[in-house]
């Protein structure tokens, strides 16, 4: 053996003792509020988000014999695991690597889906989506329609990891839902939750449009729900409204969510300011009327995410908001949201939106 | 029935897509041939001796040939301690070039200094060849206020212009249409430097390879394409991500000249980097080289490879230790032995874990470098974000890390 080799672990251990801790893995800047018990629904069992969603195409697979999943590394069980075991039981056919290539992976959904076979693609990050662009914006989304409806691509879903997970830097920390979100045709979620992921991605698989299902990785393995065994879909294009309140509404979804229901905590117990929290869900097509139905109850709204501030989604809401809400509007409209500038490495905890500005916002928005 | 048969026309042909062709009256399948795959050139084998048959060779000088072993082996060990590192926690992510070590330092020893270097992430020898220190490779680990890319960056994206070796970005094979780019602009100019742009196997497979590969050869572009052949991206083996004779196949394809080299082999590498070089620059040609080796890590510090390979595969591959196979050369040419080892890896692993230290201490850069180098100047909406971020810092400055 090498000599190099061979003395190396003294090193090692010289290396332990010598060195004070620099670098610590910093814990996730929100609190994880785990779903409740949803008795109707069944038997449950204590599974993470990446369990769920493999929980959900489990099913899909074994109730559907023409359903196949796919993508870089799926083979051996994803990256983050969300494929494990599937190969084993449904076969080299239906659970399957692809080469290397995103808008390969798109594009050969799409065919799938137009030949009438239920596509679920896995898009290893979502921050590496982009050359699939074109199979997404051009085709998926615009199938139906440039076709008068003799052909669509609805059985297509594409799963993808996004959003930040404390050091994944410029490309493996970005929210792109709004890019993709001026996609007419196309539908988009995001789940916060183990429970909600697992139902939303079912419905997402059957609902007769493509979807986009984002999945906030930080959540993979920390987010843990009682989680139904069965079959069950949520709605999409729904609004869930988490925490009911009077004064000021505070819009976001994925691992944001999370964050703004931690603040209505805070404010609620600090400040006496009553805040109802509402997780958007879908992206496309959006709930509008939930959001509207509660501004105009609060008076005021506070719009969070992680993407950049600059064309994010939250532009989308305000702008609706201040159409539909106008009079009974007693503040501006805040977003609360990461800077214009690429998702950056160590300065993760100060690009995120996180508690402390998104309380900030909402005390200025009080007092406004 | 049709009328009687006419004889193969071998008049030249009036298609625009091809070239002097043949009509034939027969109907055949042209099946691709997988029998006779490319060779791979090699000049050392196992034992570290030269194969007897080896025509032509260039063997650099020994000092050279020591510098080139020093380099292999001051790679494996930062390799060793920065992913350790990341075991403990120290930073959030590393990537080894464990047994790539040959293919690495030998194309690096084969360029000259101001030829353009476009990398994946696992060339880490190259830039270290080139006098990058490892001072500097521990900043860029750390993001700390000497990191030349300013903290931006996972660990492992290097880049330094005075090295010619343009700053990594993680979306795959992006940099392949980069580097050719580079390579016209470097020929209209004139001027006599050559662009190598390296990458994996499986970011081969990327729509940008195909890209680059057809951009280079139509516009005569002087570029190396260097194809690290390491048998697998990520869990993915090789035999999924092509069907064909590995990447050299592809040249024909698109016109391009190729050399299968075994990348363990730093002799093979390094003579055939100087032979791909001349050609590009006297053809202004593009080359695809592609270097057979092995992963012998796992994909990075998140990879477990023990869940898609076996562990009797990367045993057998330990045998192929690139660096092994080289010193056992130097020391039968009595230019290296047991005791330059044992010195030169204890003084290498004191050097570095100096270095580590002292990365480790620094401090991160000030926060409101986060807005900087977004565009050329910040711009007015970028100032105002940061005077928010200040005001808000200001407020509530027990949740932020002290200045
Ligand atoms: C566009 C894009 N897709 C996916 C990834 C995730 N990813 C990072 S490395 C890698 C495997 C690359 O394998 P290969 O090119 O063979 O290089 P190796 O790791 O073997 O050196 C993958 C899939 C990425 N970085 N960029
Ligand atoms: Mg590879």
């Amino acid at each position: 053996m090498h000599t190099a080799i061979n003395k190396y672990s003294l090193v090692c251990n010289a290396t332990k003792n010598m060195l004070c801790g620099c670098f610590k893995r910093r814990s996730s800047h929100f609190v994880y509020h785990p779903e409740r018990i949803s008795s109707e629904l069944g038997k449950t069992s204590k599974k993470n988000m990446y369990q769920a969603i493999n929980s959900a195409m489990d099913l899909v697979l074994s109730k559907d014999p023409n359903s196949v999943v796919f993508g870089e590394d799926v083979g051996f069980g994803g990256v983050f695991r969300c494929t494990s075991g599937l190969r084993e039981r449904y076969g080299e056919d239906r659970v399957f690597n692809t080469p290397l290539c995103e808008q390969g992976i798109v594009g050969f959904g799409i065919g799938l889906a137009v030949a009438g076979t239920t596509a679920i693609a896995e898009i290893q990050f979502a921050d590496y989506m982009f050359p699939a662009l074109d199979q997404l914006v051009n085709e998926a989304a615009k199938y139906r329609y440039r076709s008068g409806n003799l052909f669509d691509c609805g059985k297509l879903t594409v799963r993808t990891p996004c959003s930040a997970v404390g050091h994944g830097g410029l490309y493996h920390s970005q929210s792109p839902e709004s890019f993709y979100a001026h996609s007419p045709g196309l539908k988009i979620v995001m789940p916060r939750s183990a429970q909600t992921a697992k139902g939303l991605l079912l419905s997402c698989v059957r609902d007769p449009n493509p979807c986009i299902f984002f999945e906030p990785k930080i959540m993979y393995r920390l987010a843990v729900d009682d989680v139904p065994d069965d079959d069950y879909e949520l709605p999409l294009g729904k609004a869930d409204v988490l925490i009911e309140g009077k004064d000021i509404t505070l819009i976001g979804w994925g691992t944001q969510v999370h964050v703004l229901l931690e603040v209505a905590e805070i404010a609620n117990k600090d400040f006496g300011i009553s805040c109802e929290v509402i997780d958007l869900v879908t992206i496309l097509p959006w709930d509008k009327q939930t959001v509207t139905k509660s501004v105009k109850k609060t008076g005021r709204a506070i719009v969070s995410h992680e993407a950049p501030l600059t064309g994010g989604f939250g532009a989308e809401i305000s702008a609706s908001i201040q159409e539909d809400c106008f009079l009974h509007l007693e503040s501006p409209i805040r977003r609360v949201t990461g800077y214009d500038t690429p998702f950056p490495h160590v300065f993760e905890q100060f690009y995120l939106p996180n508690k402390w500005k998104c309380l900030q916002a909402i005390k200025e928005l009080i007092n406004y | 029935m049709l009328s009687s048969t006419i004889s193969a026309n071998i008049e030249e042909s009036l298609l625009q897509g091809v070239n002097k062709v043949n009509c034939t009256s027969s109907l055949d399948i042209n099946e691709p041939s997988l029998n006779s795959p490319v060779p791979i050139f090699s000049i050392l084998n196992d034992t570290g001796d030269i194969l007897s048959n080896c025509k032509s060779i260039i063997i650099p000088e020994n000092n050279e040939l020591i510098k080139m072993y020093k380099s292999m082996v001051l790679l494996s060990i930062m390799d060793k301690i920065l992913y350790e590192s990341q075991r403990q926690g120290r930073i959030s992510f590393y990537m080894t070039n464990e047994g790539e070590e040959a293919a690495q330092i030998g194309s690096a020893a084969g360029l000259h200094v101001n030829d353009l270097v476009y990398a994946q992430y696992r060339e880490a020898g190259v830039l270290l060849f080139r006098g990058y220190t490892p001072e500097k490779f521990m900043n860029q680990c750390f993001g700390n206020v000497d990191d030349l890319g300013k903290g931006k960056q996972m660990p492992v994206h290097y880049g330094s212009k005075n090295h010619n070796f343009v700053t990594l970005s993680s979306p795959l094979t992006t940099q392949l249409p980069q580097a050719v780019g580079s390579a016209y602009s470097f020929k209209r100019l004139k001027i006599n430097r050559c662009t190598i742009v390296y990458f994996g196997e499986g970011a081969a497979s990327e729509g940008d390879a195909h890209a680059a590969f057809n951009f280079a050869s139509t516009l005569d572009c002087p570029i190396i394409f260097f194809c690290r052949n390491n048998g697998y991206a990520i869990s993915t083996p090789a035999n999924e991500q092509y069907r064909g004779d590995g990447i050299v196949s592809r040249g024909p394809g698109y016109g391009i000249a190729t050399i299968r080299v075994d990348g363990n082999d730093i002799l093979a590498v390094y003579n055939a980097i100087i032979k791909a070089r001349e050609y590009v620059m006297n053809n202004t040609r593009p080359l695809i080289l592609e270097a057979m080796t092995y992963r012998r890590g796992h994909h990075s510090t998140s990879d477990d490879s023990t869940a898609y390979r076996s562990k009797d595969e990367i045993k057998e591959w330990l045998d192929k230790n690139p660096i092994i196979r080289f010193k056992r050369l130097l020391e039968k040419n009595n230019l290296w032995n047991d005791q330059n080892e044992v010195e030169y890896a204890n003084e290498t692993k004191k050097q570095l874990m100096q270095s580590f230290t002292i990365a480790s201490k620094k401090n991160k850069p000030n926060w409101r470098e986060m807005f900087n180098d977004v565009y050329h100047e910040i711009p007015d909406n970028l100032l105002e974000q940061m005077n928010s971020l200040e005001d808000h810092i200001s407020k509530y400055s027990d949740h932020y890390p002290k200045e």
